[in-house]
């Protein structure tokens, strides 16, 4: 009886602790607009974007510099729009990636006021203005906010990141059973859109080349717990993730956590694999 | 000049592409992607309803087929449709087995659930993300084959014969333009290019489409000889965010979401537009509705209605529509657990597009298409929700199989200008559609090369020309082109058409058509220009956008997403056919091929659409 009281608090706490912090940012989202508000009636209705700058090919952009583009404010406005509009009206060579405009392309993670965000999903009004726009730190700048993408894409293809299992059902037509129960435990982290701001926030990641990186070890995760693959493939991802840049490399600062625009819980992916690496390893004492 | 030779090139990684490339490498095929954008950031991820498939007693294959040949108001082929209600089934499963993670049901089989127009509930889903797990789930399967991906490689020109009649072409690779570096590059295809370049929706600017949907695929296949179908029939998706054009799912109706006007009004009962299916009706009905509303004042600030599913309550909603929470709250600012969501019509899919037979294949030799960029037919003048996904792996599995040598028998519907029944003849247009020079094709025009070989290469030299005028030259910006053009399409070519609109939007379009030529690119670089790849892209509007208007203006009728003004009923006396627009090195070719009603075990008889 007790114990089933523990476990129900239990949830509710999680439920709740993940509610609170959508509910503190929405509030403070809800300030920000205010003030935005307040700053707009004194001010001429515009915003200013300070953006990084660099090509590597045409004189005077071979040195990194900031560019101040003035843009119409709208009601609504995000990073993205401010950043096209500047482009389709100010210069044509301003160079991002983007093109699902709806958070799930995951092509225009960048770092704007020091912090890594998804350009089209951050409104204008959630920030201090100026805004400050910048490529994402710890990549290489191939042009102005586009980073090479190749080590990550490297990382998250290290991880076997596909499907595998020895048990495909061979009736016609017939599926493998999950529980809903399992479907909802891998739920989050099916989520992630490669975007690489986790990657991009992570201090170890900058630290360690080789480390494998929040973004694959959720794929990884997300396979490991798929009970779908079985138990063998099971302790096969285990080992993957188990060598030397692998989950003991996390030193849980959370940063991947904070900025991840899909609010996939990455460091306790990575903590849970490590318990199950563990639980997995005293199996074979 | 760097050259790459593969058995099979696949232009586009979203889900057909992903899914032809997959088939084509089963087949033993050495085959290469080719992509704009890297196969994960495709528009397929987008996709949020489900996958139509019949795998549950009760239902059947033959369901499907006639419940899409009804939604297509009769103009899809039967051979296409039912080679889709057939294959989805064993496709759906083949994810299954690929690992994506549908949702579940209690008993651990993957859920299914209602959509518009269906007989039954065989829309299968993963959460209000199906697309985005469709697309990872195949992308997963790319990277286990070891496939080649050359991602952000821009395919701006296909490398074609030139012969005079298109049906004797023959397609031996592409061009791109190397994003990264800014090389322009051939590609030798030695079995078959498949275009799986998605849809076209910046032809407007309100959509749900990507910015990357520019129609790249449809403009180079029409300017190289095929012809497009049915480009006059564009789907407005009825429950669009009105700030920004983002989805909100059919799966907010399929599980029982409420339409409202400002009055407070169940609009699509209390008005008569669907007295049986309500919010549910066919896509098109719906869209109409909405807009009928707003025009006749019923409307939220003269623009949108209400979408209500808070009733569901909030167990429900979180189980099997969280995205939908979050794209409300991110980009419309509105908490639908609080609060009706405002929506409005946005384009949404295509389903005219490059003319292909059910295997995917072209009237050009070695030339294929699949997804949203063909048309097979399967979706007529309106595609019902939940089938563009198994249009994808359907077609783009047969696509790959077909380039990669497999015999999957003879077509049904026959393709090219030979299949044609009868000419358009009195279509009275404002000015002259088509090409200002007759040379503005993208054949090899030179009928010496024979070579394969050479056929790229000259390919590749055209390509490097039109690059090089393009960054040398002063000139308009294309931005302000494209503008005026979505302007215009929304304006004009949108869910209510009428004749003087349409001729209006042709003017437009010959316009822009001709401030075009001006058109120059001012960043010099040559590292990931984007200014360079937009304004090729609209180049590819420009055309995409004259074959949809006309297309329009020719087809005097009512038919699915086809409204007209001065012709509110279908006419099937007259228009059981297909609009067919072969570009004619320049100056288009309208022309008619009937539409196939007779099926494997039956013929489709042409009935009221009534919901």
């Amino acid at each position: 009886m007790s114990t089933q009281i523990t476990e129900t608090e239990t949830e509710t706490e999680t439920e709740s602790t993940h509610q609170k912090r959508r509910l503190a940012e929405k509030h403070a989202r809800a300030d920000m607009r205010e003030r935005a508000k307040a700053d707009l009636s004194e001010a001429e209705e515009s915003v200013k974007i300070k953006v990084f700058r660099y090509d590597p090919e045409v004189e005077g952009k071979k040195d990194p510099r900031f560019d101040t583009f003035r843009v119409p404010f709208t009601k609504g406005m995000t990073i993205l729009d401010a950043l096209i509009y500047a482009r389709d009206h100010f210069d044509s060579s301003l160079t991002f990636r983007h093109s699902c405009r709806q958070a799930i392309c995951g092509s225009d993670a960048l770092f704007v006021n020091g912090r890594q965000r998804l350009g089209c999903k951050t409104q204008m009004s959630d920030l201090e203005w100026p805004v400050r726009i910048e490529p994402l730190p710890h990549a290489e700048v191939v042009k102005d906010l586009v980073v090479d993408m190749e080590h990550f894409y490297d990382q998250m293809e290290s991880v076997e990141p596909f499907f595998q299992t020895n048990e495909i059902p061979s009736g016609e037509l017939e599926e493998q059973r999950q529980t809903r129960e399992n479907r909802e435990k891998v739920k989050m982290s099916t989520r992630c859109i490669w975007c690489a701001a986790c990657m991009s926030s992570c201090n170890i990641a900058a630290g360690d080349n080789e480390y494998l990186g929040p973004a694959a070890i959720n794929k990884a995760y997300r396979f490991a717990m798929d009970e779908r693959e079985g138990e063998e493939m099971k302790e096969h991802r285990l080992n993957i993730i188990e060598q030397e840049h692998g989950v003991w490399r996390c030193q849980t600062q959370f940063s991947c956590t904070v900025v991840c625009p899909k609010d996939i819980p990455l460091t306790e992916h990575i903590q849970e694999l490590k318990r199950e690496a563990v639980k997995s390893n005293l199996k074979f004492w | 000049m760097t050259l790459h030779e593969h058995d099979v090139i696949v232009v586009g990684a979203g889900g057909a592409g992903l899914r032809a490339a997959i088939a084509a490498h089963e087949e033993g095929s050495d085959v290469a992607m080719v992509t704009k954008l890297h196969p994960v950031r495709s528009h397929t991820g987008a996709a949020e309803g489900g996958i139509n498939a019949a795998l549950r007693d009760g239902d059947d294959w033959e369901l499907h087929a006639y419940d899409t040949m009804k939604g297509s108001d009769y103009l899809g082929d039967a051979p296409a449709i039912e080679t889709l209600a057939q294959d989805s089934p064993e496709e759906v499963i083949q994810l299954e087995h690929w690992g994506m993670p549908f949702s579940r049901e209690e008993d651990g089989r993957v859920s299914q659930r209602p959509f518009g127009g269906l007989s039954f509930p065989r829309t299968t889903y993963a959460g209000a993300e199906t697309g985005h797990h469709l697309l990872h789930t195949m992308y997963e399967q790319v990277v286990k084959r070891g496939i080649k991906v050359y991602d952000e490689f821009y395919v701006s020109r296909l490398a074609v014969t030139d012969h005079d009649d298109p049906e004797e072409r023959s397609c031996h690779g592409c061009v791109a333009y190397d994003i990264k570096s800014g090389e322009i590059v051939g590609f030798r295809a030695t079995d078959g290019v498949i275009l799986a370049t998605g849809g076209d929706g910046q032809v407007y600017d309100h959509t749900t489409n990507a910015v990357a949907n520019t129609g790249d695929g449809p403009a180079m296949a029409y300017r190289a000889g095929v012809p497009v179908e049915d480009m006059e029939f564009v789907q407005f998706h009825p429950t669009t965010l009105p700030s920004t054009g983002v989805l909100i799912s059919e799966g907010v109706r399929g599980e029982g979401g409420i339409l409202y006007n400002r009055e407070g009004e169940r609009f699509m009962f209390e008005y008569g537009y669907a007295n049986n299916a309500g919010e549910l009706a066919s896509r098109d009905v719906v869209a109409r509705a909405e807009l009928t509303e707003v025009n006749e004042g019923r409307g939220i600030n003269d623009e949108y209605v209400y979408l209500d599913m808070r009733h569901l309550g909030e167990e429900r909603i979180v189980d099997r529509l969280e995205n939908i929470i979050h794209l409300a709250e991110d980009f419309e600012g509105v908490d639908p657990l609080v609060e009706p969501m405002p929506v409005k019509p946005g384009q949404h899919y295509h389903m005219g597009g490059i003319e292909t037979d059910e295997n995917g294949e072209t009237c050009i030799e070695g030339l294929y298409a699949a997804g949203e960029c063909a048309c097979a037919s399967v979706h007529g003048s309106n595609r019902l929700g939940g089938n563009a996904l198994p249009e994808l792996i359907v077609l783009g599995a047969r696509a790959g199989r077909h380039a990669a040598g497999t015999d999957l028998g003879e077509a049904g519907v026959p393709t090219g200008p030979s299949a044609k029944s009868e000419d358009e003849t009195d279509l009275d247009t404002p000015v002259q559609p088509g090409a200002l020079d007759v040379d503005d094709s993208d054949v090899a025009a030179d009928g010496a090369l024979v070579e394969p070989i050479d056929v790229v290469e000259h390919a590749v030299e055209a390509e490097r020309e039109r690059v090089r005028q393009l960054l040398e030259r002063d000139g308009t910006n294309h931005a302000e082109i494209r503008e005026d053009l979505q302007k215009a399409m929304t304006e004009n070519v949108n869910v209510f058409r009428n004749e003087d609109g349409l001729k209006r939007a042709l003017e437009v379009i010959r316009e822009c058509r001709e401030r075009y030529q001006d058109v120059a690119v001012s960043d010099p670089s040559r590292t990931f220009n984007t200014d360079l790849i937009h304004t090729i892209e609209t180049r590819n509007l420009i055309d995409v956008a004259e074959t949809i208007t006309l297309g329009a203006l020719a087809r005097n009728e009512f038919r699915g997403a086809h409204w007209r003004q001065e012709y509110q009923e279908r006419r099937d006396d007259e228009w059981l056919k297909h609009t067919m627009i072969a570009w004619n090195d320049g100056s288009p070719d309208l022309y008619y091929k009937p539409v196939i009603l007779e099926g494997e075990n039956k013929e489709y008889e042409p009935k009221v659409r009534s919901y």
